[in-house]
Order: C-alpha cells, then sequence, then structure tokens
C-alpha cells in the first residue's frame, strides 16, 4: 500500500482512539469542592480573560490562590487566554468570573476536550510524524508502524483525554526541540525546547541533556571559533525567548520571583500522594518524610540526582550524537521521576517520552517500560473513571506493537543490549541464556500488573490497610523503574551504537 | 435514538461484553469465509486478498456505527449470513440452508434475499447436474433433496413460530413484523428509488404552485418533509401504495433471479444475484431503514476483493452508503468519531483493493471520483455551515433531503453497474475458484 494511505491510516487511528478516550469521564467530575485537573485548566481560563496579567501569581480577592491558582509557566496562562476568547465566543457563562466555579456541562466537556485534540493535531503528532519519517531506519513500513505504536502510547492518550492535561504541547515543544537538534537545526532545536520550558517547568527534567548535547557539539566544532559562535547564538535565542515569554512579568521585580515561587513550591514536601518514585516506596518501610528534617531530605534528594544524571550526562558532553542524546533524556527524567522532590506520578510521561523515540531500536524493552508507565498511574485513573479506556487502551498497544515490531522476534542478546549483563555473568553462570530470561520477566511482569490491576479494581482492601493497592502498585512500579534506570543507564555508559546506524548519527 | 440517563460503569460493561462476543462470532465466521478465496503465496499481509476482506468485514463503517454506537445487534447476523454464504460456496449446501432459515427467524428483513436463496438452492442443488452448456437438466432432479430442504426450513420456523401459533397469537406476530402503517418512507428517508421519486414530486408541485398550474389549496399538506413517521400522500405523482412496492421489487429482481436460473455461475452468481436481490429491495422496498443497505455491502466485498469490476462497484456504494448513515450520529460528540471512521474505512478500501488490482488501471472512472469528493462539500454544508444559516428553522429538514437524494443518486447508479455486470457475465462454474 502506498505510503501516503499508510501514514493517513496511522494517524486517524491515533486520533480515533483518543476522541474515543474523551467520552470517558474526567478528573474531579461531579465531586465538589475542589474537582479535579479539568477545573484547575477551566478555572485558569477564567482567572487569564477576567483579570490582569500582573494579578495572575498572586493572590488576591479576585483570585484565591488556594482553589486551583496557576502553577503552571507563562506558556500555559497565555495558552488559557486564547482558549478563554473561544469559550467567551461560544457561551460566557464558561468563563465568568467567580460564577463560573465548578461550571460542568456536556457542551463545556466538548469544547474542553477539542481544545486538546487541536493542540494535539497542531503540536504532538506532527512531530511525531516527522521524527519517525526522518529518525526511523528500516522500510517506510516500518517507519508508520513506529509512528503507529508512539501515537497508541496508552499513558499520555489518558492523561491528556482522560485526566484532562495538555502535556501533548510541552512534550510536543520538547520533541519539535529533539527534531531540530537531530537535524542540525540547533536555534530551531533550542527555541522549541525553551517554549517547552516555559510551558511547563516539569521540561526541567529534560534540560540537562539539551544543555549538554550543545554544549558537547560546540566543544567539538571548537570553543576557540565556531564552536563559541554557536554557543553564543544558541544562548541568545534561549535569552530573548525566555524575556519574550515573560515580558508582562518583568516590569515589577516582585511579578518574576512570585512566579517561581508558585514554580517551585518547596514548602509542599518531599512527595504527595501515593508516586511509583524511591522516596514513597522507602516511605513504606522507613518513615523518612517525618524522621529526616526538610533539609536533609531535600540535600538527600539533591545528591541522588545529581549521582545518577552526571554520568549519563557527560558521555552525552563526550560523545553528543543522536543516540546517546535520546538515552541521556531517558536516564536524566528517570532519575529525577525516582528521586527529586515532589514529584507527580505524571510526571513519568516526561521519562515515557523519550523512551518512544527508542522504540525502534530496542522495541521489547521500550514496549515493557511505557505499559509499566500507564501501569503506575493506575490508582490516578480508577480515581477518575477510567478503567475501561485503560485496558482497553493498554492491550491494543501490547498486541499492536509487539506484532508491527517484532518485539519478541528482536530479542537476541546483541540487540537487546546486554553486553554488560553477559560480561558479569560470564564466570559465574555461563550458560546462562539471558535473552530468554528477560523474556520470561516480561511475561512475568504483565501478568503481575494485569493481576494487581484486577484486584485493585475489584477486591476490597482489608480495614487495615484500606490504601494497600495503591501503594502496591506503586512499590512495584518502582521496582520496575529502578530496573529500567539501571538498564538504560548501562546501555548508555557501556554499549556501542549498533554499527548499521551509526551513519544516522550526526 | 436519545438516551434517557447516562449510563452507569457496570451498565457500559455489560453492553461491552455483549458486543465483544457478537464481534467475536463475527471474527469466527470471517476465518471461514476467506477460506474460500484464491490466496497467493509470498504476499506481504497487506496485500493478501483475505487480509483485506477480513479488515473490510470487521471494519466495515456501517457495522460499526451501527452497532457499536447506534446499538444493534447486527454484526451477530450479519456473522450468521457469512456463515450461510460460505457452506454454500463450500457446497455444504444443508448446513447453509439450516443457517438461513435461523437467520430468517432472527430477523425477518432477511426477507429481502431469500429469493436468491430459494432459486438458486432449487436450481443448483435439487437439479443435481446440468447440461455441458450450463443449461437446466430436468431429469436430475432430486426430490429427496428438495424434501430434506423443506424438512429443515419448515422445522426451524415451526420450532420458531410454533409457541405463538399454539397460543393463536400469529396474525398479531405478523402484524407486528410487518407494519404497513408506517408510510412509504423513514422518518430521513432511505437514499432508494423512493427518495428521488419523493424529490421528483415535491419539485413537480413547487413549478407548478409558481406556473398556477396547480391549486395550492388542493395540494396535501407537506408532512414528507416533517420529519414524522407517518402515512402521506404525494401531491403530483400517483402515491404509491405497499402493494406497488412489493410489485416493483418483484419486478427489479426478476431478471437477476431469471439469469441463475437459466445460466447460474456458481457460488459466485449466487452471490452476485443475493447481493443484487438486496439491492432491490433495498431500492424499491416500503418503509426501508437506511441501515438495510449493509445487506448488500457485506457480501459485496466478499466479491470486490475477487474481481476489479466488482472493486469499483464496491467502492462506490459503500463510500455513498456510508456517508448516508451520518444522520444516524447526529449528536457533537460524535461528529470527529463518524469522520475519522469514515475517512480510515474510505482511505484502507481504496488503498488496498488499488494495492490489489494495480494491473489493469484505475478502479474509478474520472465521474465516479468526482461524485464521490462531491460528498466532502455536502458534508461540509449539512454539517457545519447549514445550521448557522437562518434556514435551519424553518427547513430543518433539508440538509437531510439532500443527503438522501445525493446518496441516492450513487447507490442507483451502482445497482444498474451491477445488474450489467450480472447479466453481461460469463460462464465460468468450471473455472470459478470458489469450490
Amino acid at each position: 500500500m502506498e505510503n501516503w494511505s499508510l501514514f493517513s491510516l496511522c494517524v486517524l487511528l491515533g486520533l480515533t482512539s483518543r476522541w474515543a478516550v474523551s467520552f470517558h469521564s474526567y478528573s474531579g467530575a461531579g465531586k465538589p469542592p475542589m474537582f479535579g485537573d479539568y477545573e484547575a485548566q477551566r478555572h485558569w481560563q477564567e482567572v487569564t480573560y477576567n483579570l490582569p496579567v500582573h494579578e495572575w501569581y498572586f493572590n488576591t480577592t479576585n483570585n484565591d490562590l488556594n482553589y486551583w491558582g496557576l502553577d503552571y509557566p507563562p506558556l500555559t496562562a497565555y495558552h488559557s487566554l486564547v482558549c478563554a476568547y473561544v469559550a467567551k465566543l461560544l457561551n460566557p457563562e464558561w468563563v465568568e468570573l467567580h460564577a463560573s466555579r465548578g461550571y460542568e456541562s456536556h457542551s463545556h466537556k466538548l469544547f474542553m476536550r477539542a481544545t486538546v485534540l487541536f493542540t494535539d493535531i497542531l503540536i504532538y503528532i506532527p512531530a511525531v510524524l516527522l521524527y519517525c519519517f526522518y529518525f526511523c531506519d528500516g522500510s517506510s513500513k516500518q517507519k508508520v508502524a513506529t509512528a503507529l505504536c508512539i501515537l497508541l502510547y496508552p499513558g499520555l492518550i489518558l492523561i491528556d483525554y482522560g485526566h484532562f492535561q495538555y502535556n501533548s504541547v510541552s512534550l510536543g515543544l520538547a520533541l519539535w526541540g529533539i527534531l531540530g537538534l537531530g537535524l542540525g537545526w540547533d536555534l530551531f532545536g533550542s527555541l522549541a525546547f525553551t517554549l517547552a520550558l516555559n510551558y511547563k517547568q516539569m521540561e526541567l527534567y529534560h534540560s540537562l541533556p539539551f544543555f549538554c548535547y550543545l554544549l558537547g557539539k560546540c566543544i567539538k566544532q571548537g570553543l576557540i571559533g565556531r564552536g563559541f559562535f554557536q554557543l553564543a547564538k544558541i544562548s541568545l535565542t534561549v535569552l530573548v525567548t525566555f524575556a519574550l515569554c515573560w515580558m508582562p512579568f518583568l516590569s515589577d521585580p516582585k511579578q518574576p520571583l512570585q512566579v517561581l515561587h508558585r514554580l517551585f513550591p518547596f514548602g509542599r514536601g518531599l512527595f504527595e500522594d501515593k508516586v511509583a518514585n524511591t522516596w514513597c516506596s522507602l516511605n513504606v518501610l522507613i518513615k523518612i518524610k517525618t524522621l529526616l528534617s526538610r533539609e536533609t531530605q531535600l540535600f538527600l534528594s539533591f545528591a541522588l540526582t545529581l549521582l545518577f544524571i552526571l554520568p549519563s550526562s557527560l558521555k552525552l558532553l563526550s560523545k553528543p550524537n543522536l543516540w546517546q542524546f535520546k538515552l541521556a533524556l531517558v536516564n536524566s527524567s528517570l532519575a529525577f521521576f525516582l528521586f527529586s522532590f515532589q514529584v507527580h506520578e505524571k510526571s513519568i510521561l516526561l521519562a515515557a517520552l523519550p523512551v518512544c523515540l527508542v522504540i525502534n531500536e530496542i522495541p521489547l524493552i521500550a514496549i515493557w517500560f511505557l505499559l509499566t508507565s500507564t501501569f503506575s498511574m493506575l490508582p490516578l485513573l480508577v480515581k477518575d473513571g477510567l478503567l475501561l479506556p485503560y485496558v482497553v487502551t493498554s492491550l491494543a498497544f501490547l498486541f499492536l506493537s509487539l506484532y508491527l515490531l517484532s518485539a519478541l522476534e528482536r530479542s537476541t542478546e546483541e540487540e537487546l543490549r546486554l553486553g554488560l549483563y553477559r560480561k558479569l555473568t560470564r564466570h559465574w553462570l555461563p550458560k546462562l541464556n539471558l535473552s530468554r530470561i528477560i523474556k520470561w520477566k516480561f511475561w512475568f511482569s504483565l501478568v503481575a500488573m494485569a493481576a494487581l490491576s484486577f484486584t485493585s479494581v475489584w477486591l476490597e482492601p482489608p480495614a487495615k490497610f484500606p490504601d494497600l493497592f495503591p501503594v502496591l502498585v506503586s512499590i512495584l512500579s518502582f521496582l520496575h523503574f529502578l530496573g529500567f534506570i539501571i538498564y538504560f543507564n548501562l546501555v548508555q555508559l557501556m554499549e556501542p551504537q549498533r554499527k548499521k546506524s551509526q551513519k544516522k548519527t550526526n | 435514538t436519545v438516551m434517557a440517563a447516562p449510563m452507569t460503569n457496570d451498565q457500559s460493561w455489560f453492553y461491552a461484553l455483549a458486543l465483544g462476543v457478537s464481534f467475536l462470532k463475527c471474527l469466527l465466521i470471517n476465518t471461514i469465509c476467506c477460506k474460500c478465496l484464491r490466496e497467493d503465496k509470498g504476499k506481504d499481509l497487506l496485500g493478501k486478498p483475505s487480509f483485506i476482506l477480513t479488515v473490510l468485514l470487521l471494519w466495515n463503517f456501517g457495522l460499526l456505527i451501527v452497532d457499536h454506537i447506534h446499538f444493534q445487534y447486527n454484526g451477530f447476523l450479519f456473522g450468521v449470513l457469512l456463515l450461510s454464504i460460505a457452506r454454500h460456496c463450500q457446497n455444504r449446501h444443508f448446513e447453509g440452508a439450516f443457517l438461513f432459515s435461523v437467520l430468517l427467524n432472527l430477523k425477518h428483513i432477511y426477507l429481502y434475499i431469500a429469493p436468491a436463496y430459494g432459486i438458486y438452492l432449487l436450481r443448483c442443488f435439487c437439479f443435481t447436474q446440468s447440461n455441458a452448456d450450463g443449461s437446466l437438466q430436468w431429469r436430475s432432479f432430486s426430490v429427496v433433496r428438495l424434501v430434506i430442504l423443506g424438512t429443515i426450513v419448515l422445522s426451524t420456523f415451526a420450532v420458531s413460530f410454533g409457541p405463538f401459533i399454539a397460543l393463536g397469537q400469529l396474525p398479531q406476530v405478523l402484524s407486528r413484523l410487518f407494519p404497513f402503517k408506517r408510510g412509504l418512507c423513514h422518518a430521513y428517508w432511505a437514499p432508494n428509488i423512493w427518495a428521488l421519486y419523493n424529490i421528483a414530486d415535491k419539485a413537480f408541485s413547487i413549478l407548478g404552485v409558481k406556473f398556477r398550474l396547480l391549486d395550492i389549496n388542493k395540494l396535501p399538506k407537506a408532512s414528507m418533509t416533517g420529519g414524522l413517521v407517518q402515512e402521506f400522500q404525494h401531491s403530483v405523482l400517483p402515491s404509491v401504495s405497499p402493494l406497488a412496492t412489493l410489485v416493483c421489487t418483484l419486478l427489479s429482481i426478476l431478471p437477476a433471479l431469471f439469469k441463475i436460473w437459466h445460466r447460474p455461475n456458481g457460488a459466485r452468481g449466487f452471490l452476485r444475484c443475493l447481493v443484487i436481490c438486496a439491492l432491490g429491495s433495498f431500492m424499491f422496498g416500503w418503509h426501508v431503514h437506511e441501515k438495510a443497505i449493509m445487506m448488500a455491502i457485506l457480501p459485496l466485498s466478499l466479491l470486490a476483493v475477487d474481481s476489479r469490476k466488482d472493486a469499483g462497484i464496491f467502492l462506490m456504494l459503500s463510500v455513498t452508503s456510508h456517508y448516508s448513515l451520518f444522520p444516524l450520529l447526529f449528536t457533537t460528540q460524535e461528529l470527529p468519531i463518524k469522520i475519522f471512521l469514515m475517512l480510515l474505512f474510505t482511505i484502507f478500501s481504496l488503498a488496498s483493493l488499488k494495492t490489489l488490482f494495480r494491473k489493469g488501471g484505475a478502479l474509478l472512472n474520472p465521474l465516479e471520483v468526482t461524485y464521490l469528493l462531491g460528498l466532502i462539500p455536502l458534508e461540509l454544508i449539512c454539517e457545519f455551515v447549514y445550521p448557522l444559516t437562518v434556514w435551519q428553522k424553518t427547513f430543518p429538514f433539508l440538509p437531510l433531503m439532500l443527503t438522501s437524494v445525493y446518496c441516492a443518486l450513487g447507490v442507483t447508479y451502482a445497482f444498474i453497474r451491477l445488474y450489467i455486470s450480472l447479466l453481461t457475465c460469463s460462464d465460468t462454474t468450471k473455472k470459478t475458484k470458489m469450490q
């Protein structure tokens, strides 16, 4: 079949699954007084439309920061403003100051879902298609298969079209940044990534790899001469972009400080709710939240995060090519997810995006990671009433990606990059079939995740431990993520990229 | 259909399960059907006729939106129909006949295609042999086979209707099954001949009033366009009675029946006749629902992966009739779904059939392509532009009327082309590979 038809079928399937999920409930539906993320987004439209810019991030009589105050950078606020203008055209009641709190209606839900679809089609989907077109090895059928698998990644669909957020904007912009850097358009890439950063501050998880890659490239071009000019141009682009985004807030020195205070709430503690990261899991055994002082917690978190990102970033600095860049993105975002402060379970999407980009090179591990990341958000999805879409999209993703990318066939030791594991076990257990072990572990983990999903929905937890199932879900996911971060670090640091695709590096 | 109250989570699970089961059944039937097809070894999956057929049957747009959104159980019924056809292709005629009787007792709309079954079984099964040139050999009539067939059919009907006959409720059951008080057309006109007839009548009446040939007071009130299900009369052209539609339907399918009686073409001829019977009844029937077009499309998919001409007719008919199903989903929330699914199915069927028959030129001629492309502006006008105009309040029925008339043209064209292909096809009983 011709290319254009395959690509359009792929996009249509992605769009259909997205809109089908959007039929379901959203976060905080029908749950006054606070509702959920959906109401937060609606509230931001109300605030940005009705109040002047200098009041957006401040606690005033008109703007109660305790009721979903803005806690994303200015670009989110501008986006909400644009949506608010459209909302005002369709139905002014949706953005009435104060009066529209907790507004819920069928047509409003349609409008909100439509805004997500619109930005998705504009930003994220073209980025995915271009990525697969330019940077995927193999025949055009392989490229379309990769694009389809990335578009059908359940985690992003469920959070954006179910729970309700605009992750496709920030992740899409970050992907445009990666595209730009991959094609050698450094300025465009930096611009795109800076915009992503100004949309959601969580993109800082990706910032170190971007920095190291660009710095490494400039160093390679010679720090005195071309490299220096390139570095200067990139820095200028970043600074100008920041200035443009923050322009309305630069008039008064109090403004940027308040915005930063809203973006990085260190007062909120090490973690909130159940998250599949180290601190939450450790808290089950030893109550570190209460045991250690806030300063010690901050220090520990900082130290461990640094410990896990430094090797990967330094390797990227020395070898700035696309493969190292993608793996560094994975490692950096996973490290931040596991060890950083105030991490939300949705932040796993920041690690899922770069893993999607390596799905063609290491299909089995990537698919495993992506399924685990969706599973780790199960308590959130169940709370939002998204169980049916969760089951359907995960199963569809599992079967389609295993089949289309031949994940189980491409699982020899070399393809799974188990070189270091082989070296470690060579002395004690030379006859070990590592590839078979990995496959068994994969199936076993899938069964465990399925079983836990089933029990957490259908069984009642014992009265002594009402939070048993969410805790089990986070601990299981945490153990998986720990394994993944070690694996991806080893692959980035030790394994050479396969010779076939070395010509794609730049 | 209007939802009384939003469904609870448990209810939606139940419906999901129920439809999943019917879907699986469809899947099972499908695999059997595909065994009847000619297979080229070594082709990649996307180019294999059986894969294309599977996707065309399972992802049929009409089936998806009618069953899974509008809500009916057609998947299950079409599964039984396809299984019955498959059994006939495999020469297991008793099973095929049994399945068809069961089907008739599940939904009586399949009476549309009963004549095709009847004539085919009589001609090809009860007369065990044909002469060398394909004509009938009267002496080879087998009474045994006729009796067995009769027994199978009658016993199925007996089991199904038995309790009601015993209770003396048969007339009531029949009047529920065949409600002739519902009017010539459904509230939304199915794209058949009567839609064109209605529009011609309306056009004549408007012209007649304009040119003072008719007195406006003597014309019956405009009730056809009121969107209600009721009986009405035409203003200028003669009114149509149920008997007239029956006669027209029979006249339309008689040539096809005669053709397979005279020169049966094996299973392929039977299938073609079946499609024509379904289409003929759709075109001329009384109170036809636009969903009935699927009875013609699904068997036509079987023919489409086998021959170029049929693929062209299939594309024309399927795109037109799928578009005519759009008014079934009228809420804004379903708008993206129906557009995405329609595009998915259309692009897939176009691209895959084009690849399958890439030797031999284009599947659709420029006129057909123009007609199909005309659906896009039609959709834009009906769903996006028209609701914003003044006329939405005064003539709310206009977009539906436009849709059904435009589609009726396409369906009629496909019908004529199918007929021509049936009447002009040569006898290939010996060469057919469907056995």
